[in-house]
């Protein structure tokens, strides 16, 4: 069905070979977390019994192997983004802490009194609390970019929220819950265009589709490796090096400095001023062989795949009475995640009694509750796919929904 | 765990029913409680007699367990005493968090015993005790005022 040869991809993954309950397991947690090949659990395995020191320190073989190792893992995200340099590839803990680091860092740096904020309504907890507490600390305003009735952000809407008070728009490009893809190019083109920098929310996107920093124009992007198949514990800010460069550092302490003294320090130049203490190199290890394995796979043909099983995962879904999708019902700029509820049937239900079907997903708030207000929702169940899901996937979730009311004492 | 454990006859026919769920005249007390994780919310509304819970109902929503939880517990508590209805609490976290298990001090609980299969489900353990502690909390307060 597709240009990757998916029984090959399977074969990679030993988690998925596994059985739950005597039931075949359909894996369609992927926006929560991804599923590890070989190719990453060796590499991590190879690194730990090979070549493990403490980077940049000391003049021992280990150490110059951790840092060769490091650095190289730096090189293949830079490319992977296509930044221009690695000096704008910072490593963090994951797109949390790169969202904080920016909030604390260029936010409080820049933002004053009456500035405003934009970010969506539609984004994650990580892209909205440490928003708020800028604005709070600054007192600054934060305005929500507001969705159509399709789930989407209108060009309209850009212009009414953009002010020439924006000094910053915080935004995901894909919907953590909706699966949409936000129109970036656009509102970066008009945000730049009034004075704000643009800061890309890449965590369900960046695993998903090619993306191009330079390109996209954002001044900032971040992602998780767990979500791309990498380990936890690992991501990555690429910020534009102008702007790093002026801004202060998050973390203080080891590794991050040139000279100290009783009362003062100066601070290593780009990147290390943003990576204070021992950094997670087996993960950047992880991380790395995560992204070589997307691209000898190809990442525009993990695109199509993913996008083949959504809209056949989305025609079944329509064609069942009781089911309701939230977001867009067609596949124009929406990644392969789809936001459903079953009437009379709780979410949390949903997630219980898929799961003793084998199928995994996701049932809650999905750390978007302004959405589900928004949404005038509690909750909603998510699937979400990845390369190595398959048409048996699928119909193992459309016979688990179809049977989903029947424990409930429903009819149909 | 099969899931005709978990979704027994008993606990579908208190999801369904709405007999628990009202709001009551002039409650002594109104208690709120929820589960952020999933998003259970329930308000439980307790009318006391001195020391006895003359009514009890509540408004609210969540999942089947939760919902059924609280309607099994308002058919329990209705008519007993404060200590009666602390007792059931006790028992029932107990029984939940398997620290009850024989069968004769699990008695009291009658329909509650039903929830027991929950405790093999960490995921929904808290569905099911969400009526419970927020009945405690609302005797604790009550024995405030
Ligand atoms: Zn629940």
């Amino acid at each position: 069905m597709s240009n990757l040869n998916l029984e090959k991809i399977i074969k990679d993954f030993p988690v998925l070979s596994q059985n739950f309950n005597g039931k075949r397991l359909a894996y369609l947690d992927n926006g929560a977390t991804t599923q590890k090949p070989s190719q990453v659990i060796n590499a991590m395995s190879e690194y730990n019994k090979h070549s493990h020191g403490n980077p940049h320190r000391g003049a021992h073989q280990l150490s110059i192997k951790a840092t060769e190792e490091y650095d190289l893992a730096k090189e293949v995200v830079r490319q992977f983004i296509n930044a221009k340099s690695i000096e704008e590839i910072i490593f963090t803990k994951g797109a949390t802490e790169s969202l904080n680091l920016v909030a604390q860092s260029y936010g409080l740096d820049n933002i004053k009194e009456n500035d405003e904020i934009v970010i969506a309504i539609s984004e994650h907890h990580s892209n909205i609390l440490p928003w708020q507490r800028v604005a709070r600390l600054r007192g600054a305003k934060l305005k929500y970019l507001y969705l159509n009735a399709e789930g989407r952000i209108t060009p309209e809407e850009i212009v009414n929220k953009i002010s020439k008070n924006t000094k910053i728009v915080s935004i995901a490009q894909m919907s953590n819950v909706l699966g949409t893809i936000n129109p970036i190019k656009e509102i970066v083109d008009y945000a730049h265009k009034i004075g704000a920098i643009v800061i890309v929310d890449g965590a369900q996107s960046a695993p998903h589709m090619k993306i191009d920093v330079q390109k996209l124009g954002a001044d900032f992007f971040v992602f998780s490796g767990h979500k791309l198949m990498g380990p936890m514990g690992i991501g990555v800010l690429y910020g534009k090096k102008e702007l790093l460069e002026k801004m202060s550092p998050y973390l203080l302490g080891g590794d991050m400095i040139e000279y100290v003294t009783e009362q003062d320090a100066t601070f290593a130049p780009l990147p290390f001023k943003f990576e204070a203490g021992t950094q997670n190199v087996e993960g950047a290890i992880g991380l790395k062989a995560a992204i070589n394995y997307i691209q000898q796979i190809g990442i525009d043909n993990i695109t199509e795949h993913e996008r083949k099983l959504t809209e056949y995962t989305m025609d079944k879904l329509l064609s069942i009475p009781y089911i309701k999708i939230q977001g867009p019902k067609n596949m124009d700029n929406k990644g392969g995640i789809i936001s459903f509820t079953v009437d009379d049937v709780h979410p949390h239900d949903v997630a219980t009694i898929l799961d003793s079907y084998g199928v995994a997903i996701r049932s809650g708030h999905h750390c978007a509750q302004p959405l589900m207000k928004y949404l005038n929702l509690p909750a909603t169940s998510r699937i979400s796919f990845y390369l190595y899901n398959s048409m048996e996937d699928v119909e193992q979730l459309i016979y688990a929904i179809k049977n989903i009311r029947k424990w409930l004492g429903y009819a149909s | 765990m099969h899931l005709d454990e978990i979704y027994t006859q008993l606990i579908m026919e208190h999801n369904k029913s709405s007999h628990n769920k009202r709001h009551l005249n002039n409650p002594n007390i109104a208690e709120r409680g929820h589960n952020p994780s999933c998003g259970d919310d329930i308000t439980l509304e307790l009318k006391f007699n001195n020391n006895i819970i003359e009514d009890a109902s509540f408004v609210g929503h969540g999942c089947a367990i939760s919902q059924a939880s609280t309607s099994i517990m308002i058919d329990l508590i209705k008519g007993i005493s404060i200590e009666e209805a602390l007792k059931l609490v006790e028992t029932f976290i107990g029984m939940i968090k398997k620290e009850i298990t024989d069968d004769n001090e699990l008695e009291i609980l009658e329909d509650a015993v039903a929830l027991k299969n929950i405790s093999n489900m960490p995921a929904r353990v808290k569905c099911a005790v969400l009526a419970w502690h927020t009945l405690k909390e609302a005797i604790a307060k009550q024995n405030v005022q």
